[in-house]
């Protein structure tokens, strides 16, 4: 079964790196991706820029309303995510503890509900 | 034993084996009812099955593949064909396994029952892994929400109605509803799996598990619905699964304090209830029908679990129960101790709850006056707006200080939330009493 891990973080937590930490933490997601990789888990993921490079477009009454930023102000952001295949929500909670942003933020751990997807 | 009889006693055990086989809470629930249905049909004309367990499980495997199959015709699917095949598979294995088992399952059974804990004759353990402890672990999954965990394990391990739980936990039946809906849901879309947690996990887990067997146990202890102020099984059941879980993890100071805290509440059941059904209060209880296995075996589990581990709320409350248990009367009773242990126990878990028991020790350490300053402060919270126990308690005190009228106007208020019959049938003798005295 697959399940998308949503990383939420505080964007500005990144601010306060400098570039020695920030490249070791980019090492650990590599290594763990590749982890993941090696174990049969890995589908899908990537990083996302940062919230304020976001625009958010909706239809109301016909009309395209476009705003500037993430859908909702929120204390942590989304920055992240992976899709992968787990037997079970426990196998999937194990990977999702795994990610380094874990420590800091939280992933949400999302059950897909399969569609037949053109190729 | 009647189908009722049975249906109260394995419905729990057989649902979960049921969810084992068939991989899905509502699929064993929909088998479950229509093996039922079928028993209370068929039963009566052709005589009760000399094993009705064993009966009832297969019959809900049939009538589950038949759900599946109904199911696919609608979908047509081709997932539903194929797990059909599957279940009808795993079925024949199942018989095939069956005669290896039952011979096996005897040596297992002879050796797992090391104590009598009130367990009752003609239960035949399963002898590979008890289904009952993964599916509490599952039910008790920290993706639940705590109220669901609860009232998800009360439902299917044993068999309490939506509408006792609802009551238990003072909330709405159509609340409590939803809850169990949403849970199972989640089991399912998210798929959170039957299986006892790893090792490295297990400690956290239990900790979910001992407040869901704490509550059982309250349940049977305190019913709220029902004739007898007290359901047994219920009792026991809770007993038994605080065993296993101190079997499992025994160095969890904590299941030790849990179990010793059910097993010397336990200990007072035979003297609890008088012969025409009325709850008889701990003052007047006949304390030789206290059963002192439970008593000496609950005695050494809290003094053990507080000589290992911390003073938890278990530990405290299982030190309170330890202390009437050695006196030989109300009177020779340490009531100071129990205060004392409830002053620390309040610290620890502050609770309206445990205040009002607070203030019922101080009565009988101090005198009902004591007492009844401390309930007249705890009448201002909230959460005890509808629980009968406090006006019931007030009323006591006022008895208990002759003031005849104020208590009447308590037992009465008492009586208007009280929904225990048992409780009710005591509450309007003492209203009368009053009354008479008036």
């Amino acid at each position: 079964m697959q399940y998308l891990l949503l990383i939420y973080g505080n964007e500005a937590h990144w601010e306060t790196l400098s570039e020695a930490e920030g490249n070791a933490i980019n090492k650990e997601f590599m290594d763990f991706t590749q982890s993941i990789a090696q174990s049969g888990h890995l589908r899908g993921g990537n990083e996302l820029n940062r919230t304020s490079t976001a625009t958010t477009v909706r239809l109301r009454d016909k009309k395209r309303l476009v705003t500037d930023g993430p859908f909702a102000e929120t204390k942590e952001q989304l920055g992240g995510y992976y899709l992968i295949e787990a037997k079970d929500l426990d196998d999937a909670l194990a990977v999702a503890a795994r990610i380094p942003s874990a420590r800091w933020g939280s992933i949400e751990v999302r059950p897909i509900i399969p569609h037949e997807m053109p190729s | 034993m009647d189908i009722e009889g049975i249906f109260r006693e394995e419905s729990g055990r057989i649902l979960a084996t049921l969810i084992r086989l068939l991989g899905s809470f509502d699929l064993a629930e929909e088998g479950m009812q229509e093996a039922f249905a079928t028993a209370v049909e068929r039963w009566p004309r052709e005589g009760t099955p000399a094993k009705p367990r064993a009966w009832l499980i297969a019959t809900a495997q049939h009538k589950a593949i038949d759900v599946l199959r109904r199911r696919a015709r609608f979908d047509s699917k081709r997932e539903e064909l194929q797990r059909i095949a599957e279940l009808e598979q795993q079925f024949a294995d199942a018989q095939m396994a069956k005669a290896r088992i039952d011979n096996a399952g005897e040596s297992m059974r002879r050796h797992n029952r090391t104590r009598s804990d009130g367990s009752d004759a003609g239960r035949d353990d399963d002898p590979f892994g008890d289904d009952r402890l993964r599916l509490i672990f599952t039910c008790c999954h920290p993706a639940l929400a705590l109220e669901a965990q609860v009232a998800l394990t009360l439902r299917t391990l044993c068999g309490l109605t939506t509408e006792e739980i609802a009551r238990s936990f003072l909330v709405p039946p159509p609340t409590m509803a939803q809850r169990l809906v949403r849970a199972k849901q989640k089991i399912r879309d998210a798929r959170i799996p039957y299986q006892i947690p790893p090792e490295h996990e297990l400690a956290a887990r239990v900790e979910a598990v001992l407040l869901v067997v704490y509550l059982v146990f309250n349940e049977g202890y305190n019913a709220t619905s029902g004739e007898a102020a007290v359901r047994h099984e219920l009792c026991t059941e809770a007993i038994r699964l605080g065993r296993v879980v101190c079997q499992l993890l025994p160095r969890q100071t904590d299941a030790r304090a849990l179990l010793a805290l059910m097993l010397l509440h336990d200990s007072r059941r035979p003297a609890r209830t008088a012969q025409n059904g009325e709850p008889v209060l701990l003052e007047v209880q006949d304390r030789s029908l206290w059963n002192q296995e439970q008593i000496r075996e609950g005695t050494a589990l809290v003094e053990s679990a507080l000589r290992d581990g911390r003073a938890s709320p278990y530990a405290l409350q299982a030190a309170i129960a330890a202390v009437h248990a050695q006196a030989q009367s109300v009177e020779e009773t340490d009531w100071r101790q129990i205060v004392g242990l409830y002053e620390i126990l309040l610290q620890a878990q502050p609770s309206p709850v445990i205040e009002l028991n607070h203030a019922a020790a101080v009565a009988m350490a101090e005198g009902p006056a004591a007492g009844l300053k401390l309930l007249d402060d705890l009448g201002a919270k909230s959460e005890l707006r509808d629980y009968y126990l406090l006006p019931a308690s007030r009323a006591d005190l006022l008895r208990r200080l002759e003031r005849w009228t104020e208590a009447a106007d308590s037992y009465r208020r008492a009586l208007a939330l009280a929904t225990n019959d048992s409780a009710r049938k005591f509450l309007s003798r003492r209203l009368a009493e009053m009354e008479a005295r008036i």
